[in-house]
């Protein structure tokens, strides 16, 4: 069930209860079926809940689609060393607001995934590190961890399993880069937000020096349904190399936006028109953005033949990244659209990396100088020039997030920019 | 060995202590495995765990860098070490990825120096290039690597960021605007002295350097590191501001004569004065750093109130005369004295080289006492960051040579008072470098001759029979004796005033004419003859000892070290 709006199309396993209250009860949770697949798994060897995710399939959901059960298998055995397992709940990437909505409305869910992950990666502690501005989650979060300990779901013996895991949730302070694993965890160390050199991985020395394993909220939100039914249950979705559902967030010139859960390969052209009821007062797609700011836009053109997986998406021409789909309609000015989100990195560019720190910056000035009509024709070389230079050059992939959108908004839309630069014109300014 | 550098000549010899420092590290292991990789087509082989930044510079190529520092963690930010090796996705930073056995890498591939090219684009975007005016041009890592490899012109049209001057207390001033953000500095405090009194405020391009609120690096005693490795001009020294041209400045090796740990040190001496000192990389002794103390404590290198030329007092009346007769005066007094016991005070911001030859005259007239007196703190300044390192207690360089040749301290704190037996003594009296200036004119009243050898004028020693005026540790090769035992080289990096000269060449030439045999010409003759009499320096000479200091086979504890 998606939320606000649902769709007949929908598959709702992560979303089952969105809008329902009584689910981010304890005791709604456990009506539900909540907490069976906790149960199952602590009646498993942790090699083998970590086999069930990897038969699965399941790709990670914060942007980078890496596979889980490998990503698990990575951690280390019997080394002795206290093992940590970080929910990452610092959604600030510009388009996208799935996992608030997991968080607000199936905390259980969420933390039932923790502690199976946490289970199966030998780790004692699980810290769900929250975007600081998700005041109602971070609110339904702590209550929801705060029953679960009182009745034994947390804690020193949970289930009755002796096992020992514990939950703590931890609210951000308000930075994107927090939400980059290994900004992450700089910060709930409590120092600066700032992302570390790799190697070392956060497998060998991660959170407090010691193994960790960083998963989005979706992707542990997936976890008790994998268990429950199996690897191959999920794989009745999707396509070989995009198993199971996903939350698409859309937002845009659309009629009804919102998040919805659909099979991975799902059409674009049929989520915005169908699912989402087409575009507002029905005027003409002028480009989508199908994973989030940092990935490059498509034509209305190239939207035509898009399967929302994985491959599909880059066989289009750009990355599923989160699944955040921005939908731009004719009145769009892909300018400003651009700017503000090369502003967005400027802003948000944490300043240790030379070419982010400078590029974020200088790219924004650019855009910004086009906008007002002062720009040349040199400036949009000088574009692709420099935001070449940010990429693959820095500490983390935020550098590496400014190209996308500015190169591919200007090969696709140079005669935007063009008709600013020559004319002063602006495109559909409304 | 010309230890005598001009800027360029000095930048060389920085690289190689460099070099060596690392190298003098990763020994310390036993036994380290071994990969061997290509580095520009040269083969090498060298320590698994090396960074290909070190293995490189072993092959002799520089990658640039700002963040990278050999004493600091590596945070890998400033993105400009970026090298190719066959076969990785991007671009790998050289100072944290290391060696691995058959790695192929380019530090001057295309995309190798495309990249640096633009990452020196992006630091010159908001980089004021007040060169002119900044004490950094010259010895600055910006200009160097952008006149080496940056793009003839910036392509940036936008106003630069202004953030003005700060001042960052203790000798400190922060020129914002030319921060490179490599936060060497702020890793420095945090780290080393493990005072995190700089950090990282804002983020993104408002990320700027700065104090706590009204907190600054006064509270700091190694602050001065931050303006030594801070690679371009933002951390400058108040001290040095303006002072001079950094291609002006002569470096000099020397050792710090501030207390007995003996850092290794640079002079940076312009028209026979001294404008700063500066670290020189020991792993042993000091690592990369001093201290505040040491640093500040330069001037009287400066002093203008100089002995100029012998000066003999006969008749009430002092006469200068040239080495010549004046050691011919001094050798006939000392015929005519006959055996007679000396009494002889010395100073320990003499060498060894002097203080043995002090010993060894006092022998030669018939035996006596050698003392010293030697300002001491109360407290020692550590580092928690290098061990080993600290502000002795013992404020001057070479109390433990001045033990090891049977010296006594005598005196206070202040290195005043303790001279009562002297004061009285009927015998020869002898003072090398301590111009006593806590006590009254006309010292040693009833002594039967007195000879002052020194740098500075003596009101107590205005009448002695003899004043030789002689050279400072600055103005003359030599060897200190560190609180450790460590013994080591300083070169001459000013010249002395007038007909001043070494005290082991004056008394040298006089125990040659008195034994009627060649007394030493060369410094490291002198030291030669100190080797011979005290047993822990056996088979030490200047070559061995080298730049870096060897340890001697024996340490006397010197009271309050
Ligand atoms: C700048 C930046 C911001 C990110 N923000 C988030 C975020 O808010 N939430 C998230 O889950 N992942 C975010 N990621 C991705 C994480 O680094 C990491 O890949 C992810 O949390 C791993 O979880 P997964 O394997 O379950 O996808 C971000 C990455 C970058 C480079
Ligand atoms: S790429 Fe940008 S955000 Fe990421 S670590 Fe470097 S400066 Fe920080
Ligand atoms: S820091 Fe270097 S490049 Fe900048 S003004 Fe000073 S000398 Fe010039
Ligand atoms: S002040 Fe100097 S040392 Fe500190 S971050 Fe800036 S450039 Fe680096």
């Amino acid at each position: 069930m998606g939320y606000p709006y649902s769709h007949e199309k929908e598959v709702p396993i992560l979303s089952k209860y969105f809008g329902d209250p009584e689910a981010r009860t304890l005791k709604g949770w456990k009506a539900r079926g909540g907490y069976k697949a906790l149960k199952k798994a602590l009646g498993m060897s942790p090699e083998d809940v970590v086999e069930i995710v990897k038969a699965s399939g399941l790709r990670g959901r914060g942007g980078a689609g890496f596979p889980t059960g490998l990503k698990w298998s990575f951690m280390p055995k019997d080394d002795a060393k206290p093992h940590y397992l970080l929910c990452n709940a610092d959604e600030s990437e510009p388009g996208t607001f799935k996992d608030r909505e997991l968080l607000r409305w199936v905390p259980h869910l969420l933390i039932e995934g923790c502690l199976i992950g946490a289970y199966a990666m030998g780790a004692e502690h699980v810290y769900i590190y929250c975007r600081g501005e998700f005041f109602e989650a971070n609110q339904v979060l702590a209550k929801a961890v705060e029953d679960a300990y009182e009745s034994g779901i947390i804690g020193d013996d949970i289930l009755g399993s002796g096992q020992k895991i514990d939950v703590t949730v931890f609210a951000g302070a308000g930075a994107y880069i927090c939400g980059e694993e290994t900004g992450l965890m700089s910060s709930l160390e409590g120092r600066r937000g700032e992302p570390r050199v790799k190697p070392p991985f956060p497998a060998a020395v991660g959170a407090f020096g010691m193994p960790t394993t960083i998963n989005n909220v979706e992707t542990l939100a997936a976890i008790p349904p994998i268990i429950e039914n199996g690897g191959e249950w999920y794989r009745q979705w999707g396509t070989e190399e995009s198993p199971g559902t996903k939350l698409f967030c859309v937002s845009g010139h659309v009629k009804r936006p919102g998040n919805y859960e659909l099979p991975l390969g799902f059409s674009l052209k049929d989520l915005i028109y169908d699912v989402c009821g087409g575009m507002i007062e029905d005027r003409a797609l002028k480009a989508v953005i199908p994973g989030g700011s940092s990935v490059a836009l498509l034509s209305a053109d190239e939207v035509e033949n898009c399967a929302l997986s994985y491959e599909g998406v880059i066989e289009a021409g750009s990355m599923l990244g989160c699944a955040s789909v921005i939908v731009m309609d004719e009145t769009t000015d892909i300018v400003h659209q651009v700017t503000r989100m090369a502003s967005f990195y400027a802003h948000e560019s944490c300043g240790q990396c030379t070419p982010c720190r400078e590029g974020t910056a200088w790219v924004t000035t650019i855009l910004k100088r086009i906008e007002d009509g002062r720009g040349t024709e040199d400036d949009l070389d000088t574009l692709i020039e420099v935001t070449d230079q940010m990429v693959g050059t820095t500490i983390c992939v935020l550098s590496d997030s400014v190209a996308p959108p500015v190169q591919s908004s200007i090969e696709k839309f140079r005669d935007e920019y063009l008709a600013l630069i020559r004319r002063g014109e602006r495109v559909g300014a409304a | 060995m010309a230890k005598k550098t001009t800027k360029a000549g000095g930048a060389e010899a920085k690289k190689t202590t460099k070099a060596g420092g690392a190298k003098a590290k990763k020994d310390r292991g036993v036994a380290v495995e071994k990969v061997t990789l290509t580095i520009d087509g040269q083969e090498l082989t060298v320590p698994r765990g090396t960074t290909l930044l070190q293995a490189a510079q072993d092959a002799g190529t520089e990658v640039p860098h700002y963040c990278y520092h050999p004493g600091l963690s590596s945070p890998a930010q400033c993105r400009l070490c970026l090298v190719e090796v066959e076969g990785a996705p991007k671009l790998l930073p050289s100072c944290t990825t290391t060696v691995a056995d058959g790695q192929v890498v380019h530090t001057q591939s295309d995309d190798a120096i495309r990249m640096r090219r633009g990452v020196l684009e992006f630091y010159l975007l908001n980089h004021p290039l007040d060169c002119p005016i900044c004490d950094q041009s010259g010895e600055c890592d910006l200009q160097d690597h952008v006149f080496a490899e940056g793009r003839e012109h910036g392509r940036g049209r936008e106003a630069k960021r202004v953030l003005g001057r700060d001042d960052f207390g203790g000798d400190v001033l922060f020129y914002g605007d030319r921060c490179v953000m490599c936060t060497r500095c702020v890793r420095f405090m945090n780290e080393i002295e493990e005072k995190p009194l700089l950090t990282v405020v804002e983020r993104g391009d408002r990320a700027v350097i700065d104090t706590f609120f009204d907190e600054g690096l006064e509270q700091s005693n190694w602050a001065g590191n931050v303006v030594d490795i801070c690679p371009v001009g933002a951390l400058v020294s108040k001290d040095f501001l303006h002072k001079a041209r950094a291609w002006d400045l002569e470096h000099t090796d020397s050792i710090c004569p501030n207390c007995s740990q003996g850092c290794n040190i640079e002079l940076h001496t312009r028209d026979n004065l001294v404008h700063r000192m500066k670290p020189r990389t020991n792993l042993e002794v000091n690592g990369h750093w001093i201290c505040d103390y040491g640093r500040g404590r330069y001037e009287w290198l400066n002093r203008g109130d100089r002995l100029e030329a012998p000066v003999v007092h006969a008749e009430e009346r002092n006469t200068a005369m040239g080495w010549t007769a004046a050691l011919e005066a001094l050798k006939s007094r000392i015929d005519t004295l006959g055996e007679s016991s000396v009494k002889a005070v010395v100073s320990p911001f003499w060498s060894n080289e002097d203080l043995g030859a002090v010993s060894r005259l006092v022998e030669t007239l018939g035996g006596g006492s050698v003392v010293f007196r030697s300002p001491r703190a109360e407290e020692e300044i550590t580092l928690p960051g290098y061990e080993g390192l600290a502000r002795r207690k013992a404020l001057a360089p070479n109390v433990q040579g001045a033990e090891l040749l049977g010296c006594t301290r005598v005196g206070d704190d202040a290195a005043q008072g303790g001279l009562e037996d002297l004061m009285d003594h009927d015998g020869v009296v002898l003072v090398l470098g301590d111009a006593l200036d806590d006590q009254p004119e006309g010292f040693a009243p009833n002594a039967a001759l007195v000879v002052y050898l020194g740098a500075y004028t003596s009101s107590a020693l205005a009448s002695a029979d003899f004043q030789f005026p002689v050279t400072t540790f600055a103005e003359q090769e030599g060897t200190f004796t560190n609180h450790a035992g460590r013994v080591q080289r300083f070169w001459p990096a000013l010249s002395g005033p007038g007909a001043a000269r070494p005290a082991w060449l004056v008394l040298g030439a006089l125990l040659g004419a008195l034994k009627e045999e060649e007394g030493p010409t060369r410094a490291e003759q002198a030291f030669g003859l100190v080797a011979k009499a005290v047993k822990s320096y056996k088979g030490l000479d200047y070559e061995t000892i080298g730049a870096q200091g060897v340890l001697s086979a024996a340490r006397v504890p010197v009271p309050g070290d």
